[in-house]
């Protein structure tokens, strides 16, 4: 089998039963959040520096906790896997930032914003923690703008909005198609303030290799220093993972080729839950795939389909160019089919249909994969000048990349992986099942359910960043009485020497496949069986030949090199092997899911019209997956879902 | 397209390097340049050879981590992209292609093309912020900035933070990053409280780190992948002079 054992793992929490306790206030939704924040005990500010805190990641949720709890007082140390905290893949977000600000007038509230959050996760969220985001959006906002993030004005210099998917209230807020690069700078310069004044001390080019638990509480982690290789522990009162998604268990997806899951899968473990690993994302709006080399997906603004009208040839195999193809003879699918929403339904909705209509014969290029996301009507009606000031950027990095011009031709674009709702299970405290260990941005599950809505990430990343985390983890501290402890002690020096046996161990495979190859075979299993559309049969064929691959990574692998250098075959063949098992629990976990919610479709359970049809009695529950040792099965735990403010509906865009 | 490819190694920073010549076949135009090397790295591992390091990312243009010197220019030849987001088809069949990492003493080489460029962050952390902890900021309307000012700020923020102005500089100066987070917060009323200590303090970072002064010769614009112009260094210079007069840029 896979891994290096661990022994120390049975350290598990006091509230782990069978259904697992969310720690959700009592009280009105509406005053839960001030109510919890008057109640969680406070640090003493002359004690806070006696605190050490480690926040692995650096990106919106980690990069903006890790400033805030340096303002706070505490002692930080932030680690990103970059060269510099400012690269982190929140920096890749395109189209915008909610918030519930009504500045259009258009009737969008607090409540507005949970709902639509809600409903868009295919009521597979928990409301408490949807709530407190919808309120925290508006701060956001203002902290941002404080911090000098350029997002886009009127001509009377009031802040503009635009439309995304999912919602018919324009309430996003943005700087061109750059919207996370400027977000995760105010983030950066936030945090470069705290360096500058050591506050923290910030260790780029180093990777979380393993979470230590000492007495049941998260104590620190094991990293791997990426350039002189060097494995080293690093001891904390709180341990905060801000790590991001793990999309590229797919191989292909809008990710950056580093995002990996080894931080959360070390901690799970280490005993954290990880939860509704199958809640991928599928994003509607990708450049498809030219061919076999291609490395990683594109992703093109959601916002597009705010002027972008998406369509394909009526006729199947139609090989005329888009502007032969007569208006009568275009199928504007998303218009007809969802009249009230059109082309602004959300990603899971929009994904399904260009999936239908490519397998039915209608994809356009070369490889008949794509649809058309057409911007001819827009230009003739707004003109090209005000396209250019929209889209400029993503239309010149669509012209790049295919060699095509979308001011003259229609973009070719067809869903990619994005984003992953899952992960590791945490509180309303966001505090995952290990006490100690606080889970920040898209590596938890808390706030989207089985889909996220757009421009809902860079909302949750920076509420949970900002503002949730330091008064949670400020509250944990208080309460909590930890043994002193350095990195002498016996957790600390186990969990290192298994670091260091795995090193070497994957450095002996001296197999003649290359980790890429590995890696995309994993790729196209994932998609073909646990992708857009998820079987029974095809889920159980894929939980025989992820295992059978696990093995021949472990067998047949060829990693060069050596340990105490840098070395970035070494680096990705890690995350691999941990994609190779996290692979599994995702489709372990979709199988299970005999429902179909959100962005899992599990094509035996669908309305008559080719929805998702959730199946409410059986399955309205967080799904926690327990670690139960290499060689077990992991324990199913259940979250019960409560909906006490939004009914619970079948969700209709039409 | 088959290529020739003269390749940087260098096996750490003590170490001397050397250029090292490859040919790689069947190499498609649709690839990015860094599927091209992928493919390049495939064929050196089945070969028993270590792989070209190399920085990258997102692979979309944004995240900054790519950067390389391709024929001698600054993330190669077509004008405002990173190297990840130039395609092969801007090279032809029987082209040989140099690829060097960027060259200054600010940014020392780690291995092959990958440099350390945390210089850049020690300049931002000396100043390149607006002083605001979490919490204290006002309602974000109240603020009117007009439209036209705002995009210019955000003409300014676009960098990436690559390092390709200093790698094609002749002075390695990093004049054109400082200027370029200077004039975005200048630009802003956030930002003028500490505008002019921020010129001073971000501008004797640069100094510290050992780049090099600007003479304006302009080679950072006509390299840099997202088109930072020019004339936010002269935005800074003028804010320099100002805070001379100032006596700026003595605390913070």
């Amino acid at each position: 089998m896979a891994t290096s054992t661990s022994t120390s793992v049975k350290t598990m929490p006091t509230f782990m039963e069978a259904t697992l306790d969310a720690h959700v206030p009592d009280g009105p939704i509406e005053e839960m959040w001030d109510k919890h924040k008057f109640e969680m005990k406070l640090v003493n500010p002359a004690n806070k520096r006696k605190h050490t805190i480690i926040v692995v990641g650096s990106g919106l949720a980690g990069g903006s906790a890790a400033a805030s709890f340096a303002e706070l007082g505490y002692n930080v140390h932030c680690f990103c896997y970059q060269d510099s905290p400012r690269r982190a893949h929140s920096v890749a977000a395109q189209g915008g930032i909610n918030a519930a600000k009504n500045y259009q007038n258009d009737g969008d509230s607090v409540f507005r914003l949970f709902y639509d959050t809600v409903k868009g996760g295919d009521y597979r969220a928990r409301e408490a923690n949807v709530y407190r985001l919808a309120q925290i959006s508006n701060q956001i906002i203002d902290q941002c703008v404080a911090q000098g993030v350029p997002f886009a004005r009127e001509y009377g210099g009031r802040l503009a909005n635009r439309s995304f998917g999912g919602a018919q209230v324009s309430r996003t807020f943005y700087a061109r198609g750059q919207t996370g690069q400027q977000l995760l700078l105010g983030a950066y310069q936030a945090l470069a303030r705290q360096i500058e004044s050591g506050g923290v001390k910030m260790h780029p080019r180093t990777e979380m290799l393993d979470l230590v638990v000492v007495d049941g509480h998260a104590r620190g982690i094991v990293t791997r220093d990426m350039v002189t290789g060097k494995i080293e522990s690093h001891v904390a009162d709180v341990v905060v993972m801000a790590t991001g998604g793990y999309s590229n268990v797919f191989y292909l997806s809008t990710n950056a080729k580093g995002c990996n899951a080894t931080a959360i899968w070390r901690a799970y473990k280490r005993g954290a839950f990880f939860a509704n690993p199958c809640y991928t994302q599928i994003h509607p709006t990708c450049i498809p795939v030219s061919g076999e080399y291609q490395s990683k997906l594109t992703l093109m603004s959601e916002s597009l389909r705010n002027d972008g009208r998406i369509w394909v040839p009526r006729q199947k195999g139609d090989t005329r160019k888009a502007a032969d193809i007569p208006e009568s003879e275009r199928y504007y699918y998303l218009e007809e089919r969802y009249p009230s929403f059109g082309n602004l339904v959300p990603r899971d909705v929009a994904s399904r249909a260009a999936k239908e209509v490519v397998d039915s014969g209608h994809g356009v290029g070369e490889l008949k994969n794509g649809v058309y996301l057409d911007f001819a009507d827009a230009i003739n009606r707004l003109g090209e000048n005000v396209i250019r000031d929209r889209y400029g950027n993503l239309f010149d990095m669509y012209a790049n990349i295919t060699g095509e011009d979308p001011y003259k031709v229609p973009m070719r674009i067809y869903p990619a992986l994005h984003y992953t709702m899952g992960g590791l299970w945490v509180d309303y405290n966001l505090q995952s099942t290990v006490p100690g260990l606080f889970v920040l941005g898209e590596a938890n599950f808390s706030d989207h359910g089985a889909n996220r809505l757009g421009a809902s990430a860079l909302m949750q990343g920076l509420s949970d960043g900002y503002f949730i985390a330091p008064a949670t983890v400020s509250n944990y501290i208080a309460q909590t009485s930890l043994s002193k402890v350095d990195a002498s002690h016996s957790a600390f020096q186990q969990a290192e020497e298994e670091v260091v046996n795995r090193v070497n161990r994957l450095l002996n495979i001296r197999g003649r496949r290359s980790v890429d190859e590995i890696h995309r075979e994993l790729g196209k299993i994932m998609w073909e069986y646990c992708g857009m559309g998820r079987t029974e049969a095809g889920l159980k064929k894929a939980l025989e030949l992820i295992p059978a691959l696990r093995e021949e990574f472990w067998q047949n692998a060829s990693i060069p090199g050596d340990a105490d250098d840098l070395n970035q075959t070494l680096e990705k063949a890690g995350r691999v092997a941990d994609f190779l098992e996290l692979g599994e629990l995702l489709c372990r976990d979709a199988l299970d899911r005999a429902e179909s919610c959100g962005g899992h479709f599990r094509e035996e359970s669908q309305t008559e019209d080719g929805e998702a049809l959730r199946d409410d009695e059986n399955f309205a529950y967080v799904a926690a997956w327990q670690y139960a040792g290499d060689d077990a099965e992991p324990i199913l735990n259940k979250e019960p879902l409560k909906f006490d403010y939004v009914k619970l509906t079948q969700r209709s865009y039409k | 397209m088959n290529l020739k490819l003269r390749v940087w190694r260098q096996k750490n920073a003590e170490s001397q390097g050397r250029l090292v010549d490859y040919e790689l076949k069947d190499v498609s135009p649709e690839y990015s340049f860094l599927e091209m090397l992928d493919l390049l790295n495939e064929k050196l591992m089945r070969e028993g050879e270590l792989p070209v390091a190399f920085d990258h990312d997102c692979r979309e243009g944004i995240c900054g981590m790519c950067g390389l010197m391709i024929n001698g220019v600054a993330h190669g030849p077509k004008a405002a992209v990173t190297a990840c987001q130039l395609h092969m088809r801007n090279f032809h069949d029987g082209d040989t292609i140099v690829i060097e990492p960027w060259r200054a003493t600010a940014f020392p080489i780690i291995k092959d093309l990958v440099v350390n460029r945390t210089a850049f962050d020690r300049i931002i952390q000396a100043a390149g912020y607006i002083s605001v902890s979490t919490g204290s900021a006002p309602e974000a309307n109240n603020t009117p900035i007009a439209k036209t000012e705002a995009d210019l700020a955000m003409d300014a923020a676009a960098c990436i933070g690559c390092g390709a102005c200093v790698a094609a500089c002749p002075n390695s100066s990093a004049m054109l990053f400082t200027a370029a987070k200077a004039s975005h917060l200048a630009l802003m009323p956030q930002g003028q409280p500490e505008r002019y200590d921020r010129a001073v303090l971000m501008v004797n970072a640069m100094d510290e780190e050992g780049f090099g002064g600007c003479t304006n010769i302009g080679e950072c614009e006509a390299v840099c992948p997202k088109e930072i112009s020019l004339d936010f260094i002269a935005q800074l210079n003028r804010d320099l002079i100002k805070a001379s007069f100032m006596g700026a840029g003595k605390r913070l």
